[in-house]
């Protein structure tokens, strides 16, 4: 994929508080990427500072080979979807879609026809001359949204587009900009802190905390292999613990020794691993590498929700069959299930790894 | 009647003594007054009077003057409030006090001092001729009531449009920033239309007391400028035409009524 977007050590404060510190991205053609951390993380500085909206301290912002640092919104080839939509109240549906083409002197029969395509590609044909107060929530993210493609931008930069919705219209809303970003073939800038909307929408994830990139990859890489333990506490639920690396493939958890897949890692070192919950698995007694004791059973719908006592720390494990509270049951884990990383070696990624 | 709507009317009830007492009643007797004669017969001539040369000419030098007051105050205050609004994001609200203090104020105590400084030996012209330059006419003049207007009234155009300001979104004008509106055609097709609102209830907030006022142009324009205003006031003390006074009021209310009507219409518009 062709580079479209460059972030060239990016910094930024506002008085003494740092949002970002020498941030650097490449965003390609017609890639769907999301910045993921949690609030205060600098995910939405970065945006805004895509769309202009912020000029960085230091760095560059290279845009299709250009530097378009310094340039303001209204002259840069992307739009933007805000937070709480940012609607024109005053004006009707077509009349918010149509702003940008106005702005530009379109002609008024491409402008119709522009509004026409973009109510049919948000599924609000005929809504033209409704007035936006009246819409709900859902259809007015649809028109923010129609309002910014209209534009034909290179890049839709989308500010937690979601937050406001409810569950299901928001588990609908993801499939349906899935779809939008491929019949556009353009490329998606999406800012949220919900990993399991990054997850599903994304090509590249990008997990961010306190102004710093913590990991880039696809949502695969990010959830199967966390390279720190912040981005495995922030994707999903897991397992987090301390441990020893023995040796080559052999960790050890609270004295308990279990066969793992990295190597390199030296001899009787201490790292951080993380095991997803639906890796642990449950045995019966003696089964399994190390017995623990069921503390806590929860329903989750699709499986159950286990927490078992090893040795004085919890494990949480999920599968499809239950096991009683008062059970003793044997734990085991594919070696390829534990994810062994290095301990924060730095203060700056010590900082960055504190979960808070 | 339940528990409820009981309470309702329990804690309506001084509203609706002072609506009785000081709106209603008083309107009645304003209708009653100036639709009868001195006899009490039923009579169209007080409120026709309003077609005597002098009262006319007092009308309309009265609407004149609001209008031109009206106009100052909204050029005056639009700009300040978005000079207002931008440094209330700075989190300076010393700016928005500095204003607010003088407004604190009895309107009749700075009308007397805006007398002080206008007259023909007041404050202004003696600052003028300390600098060399020649006195100005100003009090007993449409200008100088004018200003005693504005000055008094700047205050209703104010609150609205900061109002009205203050509530649009950042993200809004981002927004239009961001599909490629330049400041100018910002202004123009996002904020202006979503202050409008505020803008017309300041300019009736203003126009209003403006058209009906007497004080101002008593105390500014010397009672040589005779507003509508004055006339009324003058039926009332001086000639104790109650029926006259009220005939005119009957006509003012008309125009002020008027304006409420077209301003409502104008908002529901925009809503």
């Amino acid at each position: 994929m062709k580079e479209l977007i460059h972030l060239k050590n990016i910094s930024k404060s506002y008085g003494d508080k740092v949002i970002l510190d020498d941030l650097s991205l490449v965003i390609h053609e017609n890639e769907f990427v999301t910045l993921l951390g949690p609030s205060g993380c600098g995910k939405t500085t970065t945006l805004r500072i895509l769309g202009g909206f912020e000029t960085p301290d230091k760095g560059q912002v290279i845009f299709d080979g250009r530097d378009i640092t310094n340039l303001p919104p209204n002259k840069r080839n992307l739009n933007m979807v805000f937070q709480n939509y940012a609607l024109f109240t005053h004006m009707t549906v077509a009349d918010n879609i149509a702003f940008g083409l106005k702005i530009k002197k379109k002609d008024s029969s491409y402008i119709n026809e522009k509004i026409r395509y973009a109510l049919k590609l948000v599924n609000l044909e005929g809504f033209e001359n409704r007035s936006v107060k009246t819409l709900s929530g859902g259809q007015q993210q649809r028109i923010a949204i129609a309002r910014a493609i209209v534009n034909e931008p290179r890049v839709l930069l989308l500010d937690e587009p979601l937050g406001a919705l409810d569950l299901k219209l928001r588990q609908d809303m993801q499939y349906e900009l899935i779809r939008l970003k491929n019949e556009l073939g353009i490329t998606f800038v999406y800012v949220t802190h919900d990993q399991q909307e990054a997850l599903t929408m994304s090509d590249t994830i990008v997990v961010m905390n306190q102004g710093y990139i913590q990991q880039t990859g696809s949502p695969e890489k990010i959830y199967n292999e966390p390279e720190n333990a912040f981005v495995a506490d922030f994707i999903g639920d897991s397992n987090l613990f301390p441990a020893v690396m023995v040796r080559d493939r052999l960790v050890a958890i609270d004295g308990t020794e279990f066969d793992c897949v990295d190597t390199g890692f030296g001899t009787n070192r201490p790292v951080d691993i993380v095991i997803r919950p639906e890796d642990v698995k449950l045995k019966n007694e003696n089964m399994g590498t190390v017995n623990g004791k069921v503390t806590d059973l929860i329903f989750k719908g699709v499986h159950y929700e286990m927490c078992v006592d090893v040795k004085g720390r919890e494990w949480v494990a999920h599968s499809t069959r239950p096991r009683y509270v008062g059970e003793t049951v044997g734990i085991t884990v594919d070696p390829y299930n534990i994810q062994v990383m290095n301990k924060p070696a730095s203060e700056d990624e010590e900082a960055a790894a504190v979960n808070e | 009647m339940n528990k409820n709507s009981k309470a309702t009317l329990f804690l309506g009830l001084p509203y609706y003594l002072w609506a009785a007492f000081f709106i209603v009643i008083p309107l009645f007797m304003v209708v009653w007054y100036g639709l009868t004669d001195k006899t009490g017969a039923f009579t169209l001539a007080n409120v026709l009077s309003i077609m005597r040369p002098a009262h006319m000419k007092a009308l309309i030098l009265s609407i004149v003057l609001s209008l031109g007051a009206t106009v100052v105050c909204l050029l005056l205050a639009y700009p300040l409030c978005m000079f207002l609004v931008e440094s209330q994001k700075k989190a300076d609200s010393f700016l928005v006090m500095l204003l607010i203090v003088p407004m604190w104020m009895n309107f009749l105590l700075r009308t007397y001092a805006w007398q002080s400084i206008l007259e023909k030996t007041g404050i202004l012209n003696a600052f003028l001729n300390a600098i060399g330059l020649p006195s100005q006419h100003l009090i007993n003049t449409p200008g100088g009531i004018i200003l005693g207007m504005v000055y008094d009234f700047l205050p209703f155009m104010i609150l609205p449009i900061y109002n009205a300001l203050e509530k649009i979104d950042v993200n809004v004008v981002n927004a239009a920033h961001d599909l490629g509106a330049n400041g100018t055609q910002t202004f123009t097709r996002v904020i202006f239309p979503l202050s409008l609102p505020g803008v017309i209830s300041g300019i009736t907030m203003v126009f209003v007391p403006a058209l009906t006022t007497f004080v101002i142009s008593s105390l500014l324009g010397g009672g040589k400028i005779l507003l509508i205003g004055n006339v009324i006031e003058q039926e009332f003390t001086l000639a104790y035409d109650w029926h006259l006074g009220s005939g005119l009021s009957l006509v003012l209310l008309i125009f002020i009524i008027l304006n409420i009507v077209v301003s409502t219409a104008f908002d529901r518009a925009e809503v």
